[in-house]
């Protein structure tokens, strides 16, 4: 199972949290810190998988961003390293080439994306275009609601 | 409007932050926004609120407190839109976790949403569900999931599925609620509802026995058919990864298998040919390949697969070991240590690949080769691979040493045959890493140099040697220290020279110099310093000459400012000015280290079974030796050595209390393998009965005795019979005496306050196990005398209780005299209930009237 995904910026900045086991508030920060300092220290022809604390943590480098998953020690990290490039190209598609600008600033829909792909850190859907699909589906039904809805509400969903 | 509740859009506040040069300028920003939202929240501000959640998200992800707006997201779920809810659920995975107690306001609204019609509110429902619910919750909303797993929706249908792993894992008392529908899953053609119904169903196998043989009954033959058809399917563009139909499907019905292959021959022979094709016929150029292929491997060693398929699997780890891509070679290591206990010659066919392995520049990857390595070595390759390890240890990276050179120490402890290769490799050790090499390894070579006679000479000039290149090591020099100060004569008379060494001359004042330089030396610890001062002593008596210098070296520590080396000096000075006719018996060599003692106190303490192989017998008779290493014992018990074994067998029988454990633990010294356990009396106490030896000096035959008392035979060679009787009569009548004995209770503190503090031990009738006599003794602590002092008690149902007369009602002040007071307990649920009670204590204080009370929860398990 997927413990945690972490998405962390070159400069160890945090771009995305997803917590599937319970950690509290503190560990959070102590488990992010940990992290950055043994991922982004690694050099480029090394191999993605690091050992942590009796886990393994399965990372990814696209651009500026390391796309982090922390999995128990008998899971299949080849195929983490495919889960997280799913993730990545589904991010592609619905950003049209993503950047880690677009996270930043839509990082609500990151999350509504991811969990379209993982629930209880086990993988959901194995196609792309499901996800595009239902995303596209529930973006609608906001957009919807938006034009329903009086001239305060419709101010306030374009603030969001 | 509120001029201040409008506030920022969630893009400006980004950008306001990203703005930020400092950290204090971003956490004013954060500071001002926060404030904003807390007003917002307190004026129940309804039209900012989702964005105001939205802005929460991010500053929480930036590391800031945000609890104050948890209640705002149950608000946002509650509301019936979906997009105020999209956003509360979001608000609820991220800024809550499931130990807070605020969750538990949500299962209504989240009992609501998955008997909504709306199928996108529903999955949000789940989502949540799914990612944060607690135990509780779970039980509660278990049903609802239940029902939505048999929608014909399949968005829904995989979302309830993988919500269910979640609740199973949480409640595995649920599982066999889920165990049907999870099977009908599997019967399902779109691939989401597949890939998560086959989850479900492997984590029901591991939480439940029963559903792992409903399901290989009823579903091994349709996983076939689903990785049949998956793998054999034309190209699907949906689905397809590198030319792979996939593969995520294909990795989950490996797994599922494996779980329904183990230990069930037929089950695996069925599976036989698919695991086959997948094994030969998947690609391996690409990463997803490759998982499928890392799988199939896996399921192959998990199952009772054939030979045919086991070769096939480790042929393929070969591959795998030898491909340039690092993640590849990475898994093999990880799989191959799994394959050892399926086939661990062929593992040792790929042996020089893992070795390179170990002094790859990659940490991960040489963690796992060394630890592969240590699985590796045995009886006929450990010369070899020692070699290799040592040599790699003077080249090795600074970080990787330790862990190196731990693993090389238990594999040089746990395989030497004999005695010179030992102390060879370990001064190879310490002369290349002393730094790394934990205490108790060189204090284990140190127990084995004194145990070996015949190799006292050859070790200490090897020392000397050694020390003169590596004299920063600093458990190296140590050793050196230790061995120069017992067998000074021999490093300078040459006593006992093997055939191997080169001539060495060294003076008696060269070995003076030695230690004075230790002694000091600038990066010489306190230790290492006290150490050379007991040489210098020991060297004094043995090496007259030189005793003058000696003296004029120890007294300069006279002034040493360190408290350990002043008194050593101010002591030794006076052995050597006042106590000369004494001194050399007082400086007479050490005896002969106990070394079955000291490596059962090693296994003791370290909690590792592996138990260095060493004993001056050994090199006598040319036996092998084994000591029995079956010290298995729950790690945080309290341990009490019944019998410590020194060298005069002196038995020290201790009164036991259930809660610790009884060693009697010797070590054969014969080529008999079985190590007995005598049975234990009492329930909690284990009575390790192994075996009994003591090594002992040269020239004695051994002599072989074995008790008749249901132990093992204990062989034991010792100058004396009579010794050896004695041992064995004392044992067994120890051994019962703890067996009967009925368990003690330590005592507890019942209550303590500023004023009051009341003490409770117990006794107990063996043949009444439920009923419990406690002595409660009361003390005053405060300063005033407490007059008409009565103390009442109140138990639960099931308890019944008596009160025995006080010894009196005055309790005088400052815990100058105490009241007693015996409390007779009856538990009629002894054995599933503990003991509980409340208690009051009245008293007068100058006839002011004081009550105290409160409650005992920490009664000892077991009354």
């Amino acid at each position: 199972m997927i413990h945690f995904v972490i998405l962390i910026s070159r400069q160890g900045k945090v771009r995305l949290t997803k917590w599937y086991s319970p950690y509290q508030q503190k560990e959070r920060s102590t488990v992010i810190r940990e992290l950055s300092g043994l991922i982004l220290s690694r050099g480029p022809k090394l191999c993605n998988f690091v050992e942590w604390k009796g886990y393994k943590v399965v990372y990814r480098r696209y651009a500026s961003l390391y796309f982090c998953m922390c999995i128990d020690p008998d899971d299949n990290e080849l195929e983490i390293l495919e889960i997280i490039h799913h993730f990545v190209e589904i991010l592609d598609r619905y950003f049209g080439s993503v950047c880690e600008l677009d996270l930043i600033f839509n990082f609500h829909k990151a999350y509504y994306i991811l969990d379209e792909i993982l629930i209880a850190g086990e993988l959901q859907e194995s196609s792309k275009k499901a996800v595009a699909r239902l995303i596209a589906a529930q973006d609608s039904l906001v957009e919807t609601a938006k034009e329903e809805a009086g001239s305060i509400s419709n101010m306030i969903s374009q603030a969001i | 409007m509120n001029p201040f509740s409008s506030g920022t859009r969630l893009r400006d506040m980004i950008r306001a932050i990203r703005a930020c040069k400092t950290a204090a300028e971003e956490r004013a920003v954060v500071r001002k926004e926060c404030a904003a939202i807390r007003s917002a929240i307190s004026e129940n501000d309804q039209d900012y609120r989702h964005r105001n959640i939205a802005k929460l998200m991010f500053i929480h992800m930036l590391g800031y407190p945000t609890h104050f707006g948890q209640m705002e997201c149950l608000k946002l779920i509650a509301s019936a839109g979906f997009p105020e809810k999209r956003i509360g659920y979001l608000g609820l995975m991220l800024l809550l976790d499931e130990r807070q107690e605020v969750l538990m306001l949500v299962t209504n609204s989240l009992k609501q949403d998955l008997n909504h019609t709306n199928q996108y509110i529903v999955g949000l429902a789940l989502c949540a569900l799914g990612n944060i619910c607690s135990a509780e919750m779970a039980s509660d909303l278990a049903a609802e999931v239940e029902r939505l797993l048999l929608t014909k929706d399949p968005n829904i249908k995989k979302k309830a599925a993988l919500c269910s792993i979640r609740i199973i894992r949480k409640v595995p008392d649920l599982a066999e609620n889920f165990l049907s529908p999870a099977a009908s899953l599997l019967k399902e053609k779109h691939h989401g509802v597949l890939i998560a119904g086959i989850q479900l169903c492997t984590d029901l196998c591991k939480v439940s026995a029963d559903a792992n043989k409903h399901l290989r009954k009823n579903c091994t033959e349709g996983l076939i058919r689903i990785l049949k058809d998956v793998s054999n399917s034309s190209y699907a563009p949906e689905y397809d990864i590198a030319g792979i139909t996939d593969p995520f499907l294909h990795i989950r019905v490996l797994r599922l298998m494996r779980m329904l292959g183990q230990g069930d021959a037929d089950t695996s022979e069925y599976m036989n040919d698919i695991l086959a094709q997948i094994a030969s016929k998947t690609e391996s150029n690409k990463n997803a390949g490759n998982a499928i292929l890392y799988e199939c491997v896996e399921t192959i060693m998990g199952i009772e697969a054939t030979s045919g398929l086991r070769v096939l699997a480790i042929n393929i780890l070969g591959r795998f070991l030898s491909n340039r891509d690092n993640n590849i070679r990475y898994v093999a290591l990880n799989m191959l240590m799994k394959a050892i206990a399926v086939d661990s010659q062929a593992v040792q066919r790929h042996r020089t690949t893992i070795l390179e392995c170990v002094k790859d520049s990659d940490a991960s990857i040489r963690k796992r080769a060394l630890e592969l390595v240590f699985l590796l070595v045995n009886d006929t390759n450990a010369k070899p691979l020692t070699k290799e390890l040592i040599d790699y240890l003077e080249v090795s990276d600074q970080d990787f040493k330790g862990d190196l050179t731990a693993k090389i120490c238990s594999i040089i402890e746990k395989f030497s045959q004999e005695k010179k290769w030992y102390i060879d490799q370990m001064l190879k050790v310490l002369s290349l890493a002393g730094s790394y090499v934990k205490d108790d390894v060189w204090h284990a070579l140190i127990v084995a140099i004194s145990n070996a006679p015949d190799l006292q000479g050859y070790s200490v000039r090897s020392l000397y040697k050694a020390f003169q290149t590596s004299f920063e090591q600093v458990s190296l020099v140590r050793v050196a220290v230790w061995c120069i100060g017992e067998y000074g004569e021999m490093l300078v008379g040459n006593v006992g020279v093997l055939e191997v060494e080169e001539p060495l001359t060294v003076t008696e004042s060269d070995t003076v110099d030695v230690l004075e330089a230790c002694l000091t030396g600038h990066s010489a610890d306190i230790t290492t310093r006290s150490m050379s001062l007991i040489a210098l002593l020991k060297l004094s008596s043995r090496f007259p000459p030189t005793s003058e210098r000696i003296k004029e070296i120890i007294t300069v520590h006279k002034g040493s400012i360190v408290l350990e080396l002043q008194q050593r000096a101010i002591e030794f000075n006076s052995i050597i000015q006042r106590h000369d006719n004494i001194k050399s018996s007082l400086v007479e060599r050490m005896p002969v280290l106990d070394e079955s003692a000291y490596m059962v106190k090693k296994a003791n303490s370290s909690q590792e079974n592996i138990v260095a192989v060493k004993s001056s017998q050994m090199s006598l008779a040319g036996t092998s030796v084994t000591l029995p290493n079956g010290v298995a014992k729950p790690p945080a018990a309290p341990l009490v050595d019944l019998l410590d074994l020194s060298s005069d067998d002196t038995l020290v029988p201790t009164s036991t209390s259930k809660d610790f454990l009884h060693d009697l633990l010797g070590i054969e010294l014969t080529n008999s393998s079985s190590s007995g356990i005598a049975p234990s009396g009492g329930t909690d106490i284990l009575m390790d009965l192994l075996s009994i030896g003591t090594p002992v000096q040269s020239d004695i035959s051994p002599e072989t005795v074995s008790s008749n008392q249901g132990f093992a035979p204990t062989t034991k060679p010792t100058p004396t019979t009579v010794q050896v009787l004695d041992l064995l009569d004392v044992l067994p009548s120890n051994g019962s005496v703890a067996g009967d004995q009925s368990p003690l209770y330590p005592s507890i503190t019942a209550f303590q306050s500023s004023t009051l503090k009341i003490m409770f031990s117990f006794k107990k009738h063996p043949e009444k196990p439920q009923v419990t006599e406690i002595h409660a003794t009361f003390m005053n602590l405060s300063s005033d005398a407490y007059t008409d002092f009565v103390f009442q008690a109140a138990v639960p149902k099931f308890i019944q209780l008596h009160l025995d007369p006080a010894s009196s009602n005055h309790l005088p002040a400052n815990g100058n005299g105490t009241i007693t007071q015996t409390v007779t307990v009856t538990n009629s649920q002894h054995g599933q209930k503990p003991l509980a009670m409340r208690i009051r204590m009245v008293y007068k204080v100058d006839n002011q009237e004081k009550l105290e009370q409160g409650q005992i929860n920490n009664f000892p398990p077991g009354l």
